[in-house]
């Protein structure tokens, strides 16, 4: 290490010195919470929230309700990967739950059978057209093409007209939401052909969801691409005059969001069989949720993919955790806005700890 | 002539009727470190913006590297090997000490456009070399920018400058903002730069500074240069008078 002792002003090197990862308190608070939900469930229940309790099932952790913490959360935490770059990035994506909306609109449209039970498909678009049966890459291209489309008009407005994002991305919100209730005039799309309904089947989303959620982490710590979302959020002025190019950049992160928000609707409606112009409600302010509460900073350079995603298992261990409590659905609500505002309010905190002992 | 890394000729620049800098002629050799002094407003800034390229001159002409330039902007006067230290730092908070230095010039190993794989063990290694260049002490590479002093951070700023084949260093107010101890910590670097024989321009208000670091000492007033002495041939009242318009006329150093 760069132990160089002829420098001046009487600062020395400290191996031991080193901060622990952000990380690392987010998936304490996830441990605690579990630890919470054991302890309540013991006492109160006289179950296991995470341990196997039934003879007639192998295995020392309860499978069941870890497959379902996980798989509640998939869905949002593969739109929460794309927010989590754009927030990094020093901005924000309120148009991904209604890209959501549209996006399974428009690429269920083109995944829909020809016949059902031997009639011809009642809910088919494009079925006097011929374009049914279609192949599965058919309908995953229009939405990744919907989702890059979005991303683009909204990367392409805060770049270029320098309006802020909260503005750009309100509109597109409204504007794909409106897309997606005129694209069937309401009326839901259902009855997907059997390869794009495998796309959602099980726990393919989790897979899904883990595996983007791998390829993002490594991009965001090893690329150039990952060092400008940091170096963006945290001076956009030092950026640019670094010479990064500040627009391209932007663009890329909207676009990335928009693809990730629409695969989020292909995995979504092949789960459901069926897509529907409300799909997605909401889905932005859980995404953005799940960042915050993984320790991405609003304010921009700070955070990181695995951070988001400890954030992601957060909120299904909640849900889970008051589904198992057998407490009501408003609870959750309430204690996720109270957990939100917490995680914010200690990361502050911790912030300013760091900094007075620097 | 050969030895000469910065010259300007007639160097003007107008905003609208506004004379911000009238005439500069201004030369910079291998070596030497020369202090550009005058009041708030007298040019100095507006001197530095036009060699930079952040601003583009009304006319003049600039010869560096023994060649003649014509920057189109900051990014292309930095490729050429000229580096500035701004005064508001050009720092990303949030990145560590090797990202700071490589902001907008990552070393890569493989080249994927913006996916490109970034070769962290050589930054690494670059930007413990750049601080023991500079004599820059800093407790831990891997830490942020946010949690350091304002002395760390100018002293991350000028080793950036060092990091890169630099031929011209320019220092805007570098210790403007620092305490006694964090001052004294980057004159040294600054000193460490004069051993190198890299030349540096540097911008300051501190007469003791200008003495203590530089070879010559350039006045400006009121948008053109009043003098051009070389530090044994003046003094800090010398100086004075000539920022304040007590003496005028073209002071020229017996070459």
């Amino acid at each position: 290490m760069a132990q160089t002792s002829h420098g001046v002003g009487g600062l020395t090197y400290d191996a031991k010195k080193r901060s622990w990862p952000a990380e690392f308190n987010v998936f304490l608070a996830l441990v605690i919470l579990v630890a919470i939900f054991e302890a309540i469930g013991r006492i109160f229940l006289g179950d296991s929230f995470l341990f196997n309790t039934r003879s007639d099932v192998a295995g020392i952790f309860n499978e069941a309700r870890l497959q379902i913490i996980i798989l509640q959360v998939s869905i949002v935490g593969i739109i929460a990967i794309g927010v989590t770059q754009v927030i990094i990035s020093g901005g924000i994506d309120l148009s991904s739950g209604s890209i959501v909306g549209a996006t399974a609109m428009i690429a269920m449209s083109f995944a829909q059978v020809a016949t059902v039970n031997g009639n011809p498909n009642p809910k088919a678009m494009f079925l006097a057209q011929g374009l049914t049966d279609l192949p599965v890459i058919v309908p995953l291209l229009v939405a990744i093409g919907c989702g890059l489309l979005a991303g683009l008009v909204n990367g392409a407005l805060i770049a270029y007209t320098r309006i802020p994002p909260f503005i750009a991305t309100l509109g597109m919100m409204v504007t794909a939401r409106g897309i997606a209730k005129w694209w069937s005039k309401g009326q839901p799309i259902s009855f997907p052909t059997d390869s794009f309904a495998a796309i959602g089947k099980g726990l393919m989303p989790v897979i899904i969801f883990l595996s983007l959620a791998v390829l993002f982490q490594l991009i965001m710590t090893y690329t150039r691409y990952g060092k400008h979302c940091y170096a963006i959020g945290s001076n956009e002025d030092a950026a640019r005059m670094s010479g990064i190019k500040i627009a391209n950049h932007k663009i890329l992160v909207y676009v990335i969001a928009g693809i990730l928000a629409a695969l989020a609707a292909v995995v979504l409606s092949s789960k459901n069989l069926t897509a529907q112009a409300g799909m997605g409600v909401m889905y932005e302010l859980d995404a953005i949720a799940m960042a915050v509460i993984g320790g991405v900073s609003l304010s921009g350079g700070r955070g990181s993919i695995i951070g988001t995603v400890i954030g992601a298992l957060i909120f299904g261990v909640i849900i889970s955790g008051f589904t198992f409590l057998r407490l009501d659905a408003y609870y959750q609500e309430m204690v996720k806005g109270v957990i939100i505002v917490g995680a914010v309010v200690l990361d502050q905190w911790r912030q300013r700890l760091r900094a007075l002992r620097a | 002539m050969s030895d000469i890394v910065l010259k300007t000729e007639n160097l003007t620049k107008r905003y609208g009727g506004v004379h911000a800098l009238e005439g500069a002629n201004f030369e910079l050799r291998k070596g030497e470190h020369v202090a550009i002094m005058g009041d708030n407003g007298a040019g100095k800034s507006t001197f530095v913006r036009q060699i930079t390229a952040v601003e583009q001159r009304t006319s003049g002409q600039i010869w560096f590297d023994g060649k003649e330039v014509n920057f189109n902007g900051p990014i292309e006067a930095r490729e050429a090997g000229i580096e500035t230290v701004f005064q508001n730092l050009a720092l990303a908070d949030d990145l560590d000490v090797p990202s700071n230095l490589f902001l907008g010039r990552e070393k890569v190993l493989f080249n994927l456009g913006p996916f490109s794989i970034l070769d962290r063990k050589y930054m690494r290694k670059a930007t413990e070399a750049a601080l023991v260049r500079t004599a820059v002490k800093i407790p831990n590479l891997s830490n942020t920018i946010r949690h350091m002093s304002g002395g760390q951070r100018q002293c991350v700023a000028i080793a950036r400058t060092a990091t890169f084949a630099s031929k011209l260093i320019i220092m805007d107010e570098p210790t403007a903002a620092l305490g006694v101890q964090e001052t004294a910590q980057v004159e040294n670097i600054i000193r460490t730069l004069k051993d190198n024989g890299e030349p540096l321009i540097l911008i300051s208000h501190n007469m003791r500074q200008v003495f203590d670091l530089c070879d010559r000492i350039v006045v400006f007033r009121r948008g053109r240069i009043v003098a051009n002495l070389r530090k044994q041939d003046t003094d800090g009242q010398d100086i004075v008078s000539y920022i304040t318009g007590a003496k005028t006329g073209e002071a020229e150093l017996a070459a």
